[in-house]
């Protein structure tokens, strides 16, 4: 134990979360200390590789605007959770219930009758001077008056050991989903203690949320006009509205909504008629009935809140209005973050609940009050200074950091606008034990604070049982923020011995309400699928092509190389790896005639395709296009097809996240040159990546239209590929080598197998043409391109399938004893057609189903 | 704050016709409109007859009253069109206001400014609507710099403003090519020219930043002054003005754009903070490409005697 904790100091005057005086844990900590001061130390290692594992696999991230790094940053989640015992856990969970209906009901007040300004017990400005005040939104009424469903409050707990509010979060809560990703890897590091501890599950709270939306949402339901309706039993229709992939919490977002099992949806692909949300989605518009938001309130409407923005959705403020439309929470909401209020809510509380505040906030002074404001400038020293509404985008400030000619230019400040400003008391921040990450391993304190989530239900406030810990980069850190690099820790609140009973509304599915489809495929996530498909084919291709490139460079000698080779360079061209125009040959010195004679050998038969490069220059090209994202090639690619994936976060499993993430990070060193053997390795490892994430949509995902999508965008790159390559490769001299072509189609197992001989035209054509067994065939492309079109001819008419089956009929029509032969210019003519025919399906599924739902340019206006 | 019914003596009649049209390159398929085109009704001005109506016909078109007591109206189209007619007419009656010589003798300035966060009188309560910035309005030390030449030591309230309506006349010109609706107002302070809007939010950001409550008035000014008068800069078009609280009289209008206090040629379609809670129309429209855009108004003076 002692070695454990050598190097364990926490700060003097701040609580200790693990240890009271002498050293001794705390009761809740001695089981996990014990079994820590036991373990051999690999154990830990283990845990903490599994953890880094496990980020880096989910790829569990928190972007940073402005980050150098790139815009992803992996979620900083140390091994150690937060434990909190039942009898204190109990306490913050009750003044967290009430702390959330009184904030709920000056929110109705604000929004309604405004008896508190009336009463003197607000005053005007906090409301009327503050942007977030939305008035736009006055008098919207909120079923049970419920305005605030979602609510999150930052903790921090004194020296003393009281838990004091720092801050309330009223707008769009984040971190909930981190919490619960939180605990998926940490109770997988930790399962047996966390059985023995107690330690409550989460899963519960979000059952919760999600059926008192569901109650909700079926009272929105029941408005508006008769055949918008929800059927007996029909589930209203629940959205999350996210502002897109480069928020901060983007990652969240989609985890929430694929946990939750809601649509994540953007702006755009919700539109407002006659007062009622639609969601654009494949099969026409259906209706929603709840959106929950992570949108801040005023960038929601573009038609009455902020006219600039671009991430809401027109009219959704008088969809609220006429009550069809659940909003959570609800617009105007963000009122509530200003920390001015603050210093009112204990007078608030003894007025509209009769009840003293159970949890004190953090002493804070709105400087809008004479007598606050000669407080604050008293003891400044003490005290960091906050902006009192958000839209002044001020910086916070510490007292203590302020110095001479600045301070005094602060102070003027203070006293020329006290409206503008709120001042905190610092808090010293309790101390809790991290592992160190380093190979002596032990623990090492950290100043924490914690996030605590709550959902409103129809029978009041309900707490998540866990929450955010969020851990600050040293011991006597003033503040955490993600934002500059903290970390997080999952939260284990202990139950008693007897069971906790959530307050849940209980629903049975029965068998009418069971979905068979993906009735609300939107076409944007439709179009996100196709072009997923298409990518993922388009990196197989790449990976094949550069693989029989390079071995013909590794291990065909020049003067032994025929048609195949101009070839291959030209397939690289028409990929844009190799750039088309001829490139001024460099002088290569030190090397001998037999070199020179072999290298004009091959360079000829290049130049007679008008190709002008040398063996070395074509290796150094094509090992740069596997390596570097900056050029055409297999890097470049592979972040195209990552980037569409990520817009498609909340369609993928877990286990297909990590085949994606683990793919990408396959990215070999960018600058260094790689050997023949790296570079055929990192080739090989490539094509099986791609295999895995093939895999998983053959198997892992539901056969739904959204499969369709994915499907068809796969089938139709790989049509057009492998019609390109047979082009190409009948226009060859017939002496040709034939097995790179097997290569590239992924066929040579096959062919081996079934003719154990050298290729030869006829049989290789058969193959790759006829055979339908054959998953790389044209017909095999052309059948399932077919049965997908016919598939969604049944629910949105027929488009373009004729022009694929006449194709379809000629190439059946094919006779391999006379068609098949090399140079065969009827059987090239077919190919280029058919190539020519996927395009234009390809682009007809675009007209058809992109296009729409009307992603075009919406335009404001004012007159 | 109800309305009250318009109380003094009727002065004038008007008929306003206000017609905005939008052609459009590409065709639109879902045009939502947010309209505050009806005048407002009040202690100052009776709307006798009012009508909205739009080509292509609105699907839905529902009738609200917005945060400050404004009509408004939201029309939603969603037939196909490369054209928007929004044509609206009113006939309204006006009262007399206060005149010059009732607005001399009022309170000074300070004693407002230092009871306004305190008082719990639901005049000043709601005049705190308008005490403070807003999207068009910010408050700084340099509009309270200019500001201050009229808001002298004790000067009564209202003779302050007059003299500021006086001043930003003299001292800007009206250029409907100097600005937009989206240029800040340092910048007018700064360039001392503008259009209505920008010299109504000019005086707002005076006096907010003075610590006064003054609201933003929309509406409209004879387009055809009697004959031998001069013809009203901002006629044939929407107009802006802005309205001053006084405890004692309520509120009074000046027009910065006309040297004037308000009497009995300016038609009131509503108030605000600012030009963004009562813009005239506000709209989205799904498609429709570049688009040329048409404002006609005309305001004509009917007999008064007759209804």
């Amino acid at each position: 134990m002692d070695k454990l904790l050598a190097d364990y100091h926490a700060a003097p005057a701040c609580f200790n979360e693990m240890l009271v005086a002498n050293n001794q844990p705390r009761a809740h900590w001695r089981t996990m200390l014990d079994g820590l001061a036991q373990e051999a130390p690999e154990v830990m290692h283990q845990r903490l590789e599994f953890v880094q594992q496990q980020v880096r696999e989910n790829g569990v991230t928190y972007n940073v605007y402005g980050d150098a790094m790139g815009q992803q940053r992996p979620w900083d989640l140390n091994v150690l959770p937060m434990i909190i015992p039942q009898n204190e856990w109990a306490e913050i969970e009750s003044a967290v219930v009430q702390r959330a209906t009184l904030l709920n009901r000056v929110l109705g007040d604000v929004y309604g009758e405004q008896s508190l300004v009336q009463e003197g017990l607000l005053p005007p400005a906090l409301i009327h001077g503050h942007a977030g005040f939305l008035r736009p939104c006055h008098g919207i009424k909120h079923p049970d008056d419920v305005a605030l469903h979602f609510y999150a409050v930052d903790l921090a707990r004194a020296p003393n050991g009281r838990w004091w509010v720092v801050a309330d979060r009223t707008q769009a809560p984040s971190g909930a989903g981190y919490a619960l990703e939180n605990r998926t890897i940490i109770g997988r590091t930790f399962p047996d203690l966390l059985r023995d501890l107690r330690v409550k599950p989460l899963a519960g709270f979000f059952n919760t949320m999600r059926e008192s939306l569901v109650h909700w949402g079926s009272g929105c339901a029941a408005q508006g006009n008769d055949n918008s309706l929800l059927r007996d039993s029909e589930l209203p229709l629940i959205v999350l509205l996210t502002p897109g992939r480069y928020n901060e919490t983007y990652y969240e977002q989609a985890y929430l909504a694929r946990y939750l099992g809601l649509p994540l949806v953007e702006g755009g692909d919700l539109t407002v008629r006659n007062g009622i949300v639609w969601l654009k989605s494949l099969s026409g518009l259906q209706r929603v009935h709840v959106i929950m938001r992570r949108v801040d309130d005023d960038f929601c409407d573009p038609l009455e809140l902020r006219a600039d923005s671009a991430l809401g959705v027109a009219g959704l403020t008088e969809a609220a209005r006429c009550g069809n439309v659940l909003i959570a929470n609800s617009l105007g909401s963000n009122l509530l973050e200003s920390g001015a209020l603050l210093g009112f809510l204990p007078a608030l509380s003894r007025r509209l609940l009769g009840e003293s505040l159970q949890m004190p906030s953090v002493a804070t002074w709105w400087c809008g009050e004479p007598a606050a404001l000669e407080e604050v400038i008293d003891k400044l020293d003490h005290l960091v200074i906050k902006p009192t509404f958000p839209q002044l985008r001020l910086p916070i400030v510490f007292g203590q950091d302020l110095k001479g000619s600045a301070r005094k230019a602060f102070i003027n400040d203070l006293r020329s606008n006290p409206s503008n400003y709120v001042a905190q008391e610092l808090v010293k921040l309790s101390q809790a034990p991290v592992w160190n990450p380093g190979q002596a391993g032990g623990l090492s304190a950290r100043a924490i604070g914690l996030r605590v989530y709550a959902c409103a239900t129809p029978n009041g406030y309900v707490v998540m049982p866990g929450g955010l810990t969020r851990v600050a980069t040293g011991s006597d850190a003033r503040i955490i923020t993600m934002q500059r690099g903290g970390g997080s820790k999952d939260t284990w609140v202990q139950s008693s011995a007897h069971a906790d009973a959530l307050s849940t509304l209980k629903r049975t599915i029965t068998s009418r309400d069971l979905i068979r489809d993906d009735t609300h495929l939107s076409s944007r996530v439709a179009e996100n699928l196709f072009w997923f498909g298409r990518h993922t084919e388009r990196c197989d291709n790449i990976v094949r092509l550069l693989r029989a490139a390079l071995g013909v460079l590794f291990t065909i000698e020049p003067e032994s190389r025929s048609d195949e080779w101009p070839t291959l360079v030209k397939l690289c061209m028409w990929f844009h790896i190799i750039k088309s125009e001829p490139l001024v040959l460099d002088k290569f010195s030190g090397q001998s005639q037999e070199q020179e004679t072999k290298q004009n050998q091959s360079q000829s038969l290049l130049r007679r395709q008008g190709v002008s490069l040398t063996d070395e220059q074509i290796e150094t090209i094509l090992l740069r296009s596997a390596v570097s994202p900056e050029v055409p090639g297999l890097a470049k690619q592979r972040q195209q097809l990552y980037k569409t994936a990520g817009n498609l976060q909340d369609r993928f499993s877990i286990d297909n996240w990590c085949a994606l993430n683990r793919m990408v990070q396959l990215e070999a060193d960018n600058n260094h040159k790689l050997t023949q053997s790296e570079a055929m390795s990192l080739l090989d490892e490539a094509a099986a990546s791609i295999m895995t994430l093939s895999g998983f949509a053959l198997d892992g995902m539901t056969r739904d239209l959204g499969w369709r999508f994915l499907s068809m965008g796969r089938r139709l790159e790989r049509l057009q590929f492998q019609s390109l390559v047979l082009q190409r490769a009948l226009a060859m001299h017939s002496n040709s080598r034939l097995d790179w072509l097997l290569e590239l189609s992924d066929s040579a197992v096959t062919y081996r197998a079934r003719y154990r001989a050298q290729p030869e035209w006829l049989p290789v054509l058969d193959l790759l043409l006829l055979d339908e067994s054959n998953p790389r065939s044209i017909v095999f492309q052309l059948d399932g391109i077919v049965q997908s079109l016919n598939k969604i001819k049944r629910s949105y008419g027929a488009f373009g399938d004729k022009q694929l089956a006449t194709l379809k009929e000629e190439v059946f029509s094919l006779v391999p004893d006379t068609d098949f032969y090399c140079g065969n210019a009827r059987l090239i003519d077919l190919l280029s057609r058919i190539q020519i025919a996927s395009e234009e399906i390809s682009e007809s599924i675009s007209v058809q189903f992109f296009s729409y739902t009307g992603n075009q340019p919406i335009k404001q206006q004012t007159a | 704050m109800s309305d009250l019914k318009m109380k003094g003596t009727p002065c004038r009649r008007y008929r306003v016709v206000h017609e905005t049209s939008y052609g459009y390159q590409s065709v639109v398929t879902l045009s939502q409109q947010y309209v505050h085109m009806t005048p407002r009704s009040f202690l100052y001005q009776q709307t006798e007859l009012h009508a909205i109506w739009s080509d292509p016909v609105e699907d839905n078109g529902v009738e609200r009253t917005d945060y400050f007591g404004n009509s408004t109206k939201h029309i939603v189209i969603t037939a196909p069109h490369n054209k928007l007619l929004v044509h609206a007419e009113s006939t309204v009656v006006l009262a007399a206001r206060y005149d010059l010589e009732q607005i001399k003798r009022t309170l000074p300035w300070e004693t407002l400014r230092d009871a306004m966060p305190q008082d719990q009188d639901p005049a000043a309560l709601d005049a705190c609507r308008y005490l403070y910035a807003s999207p068009h309005v910010v408050c700084s030390a340099g509009l309270e710099d200019y500001a201050r030449i009229s808001y002298t030591q004790r000067r009564p309230l209202l003779d302050a403003a007059l003299d500021l309506t006086h001043r930003i006349f003299d001292d800007f010109d009206f250029d409907d090519t100097a600005t937009e609706i989206s240029t800040p107002l340092e910048q007018v302070l700064k360039g001392r020219r503008g259009v209505c809007q920008d010299f109504a939010h000019l005086m707002i950001g005076c006096l907010r930043s003075l610590g006064l409550p003054i609201r933003y008035v929309s509406g409209y000014i004879l387009t055809h002054p009697p004959e031998g008068e001069a013809r009203m800069i901002g006629a044939d078009a929407s107009h802006a003005w802005v309205s001053v609280f006084c405890p004692s009289l309520g509120w009074i209008d000046f027009d910065p754009t006309n040297r004037c206090l308000v009497q009995c040629d300016h038609i009131t379609l509503g108030w605000g903070r600012d030009f963004s809670d009562v813009t005239p129309m506000r709209g989205i429209v799904l498609g429709g490409g570049e688009q040329v855009l048409d404002v006609r108004v005309t305001v004509t003076p009917m007999m008064l005697t007759t209804p």
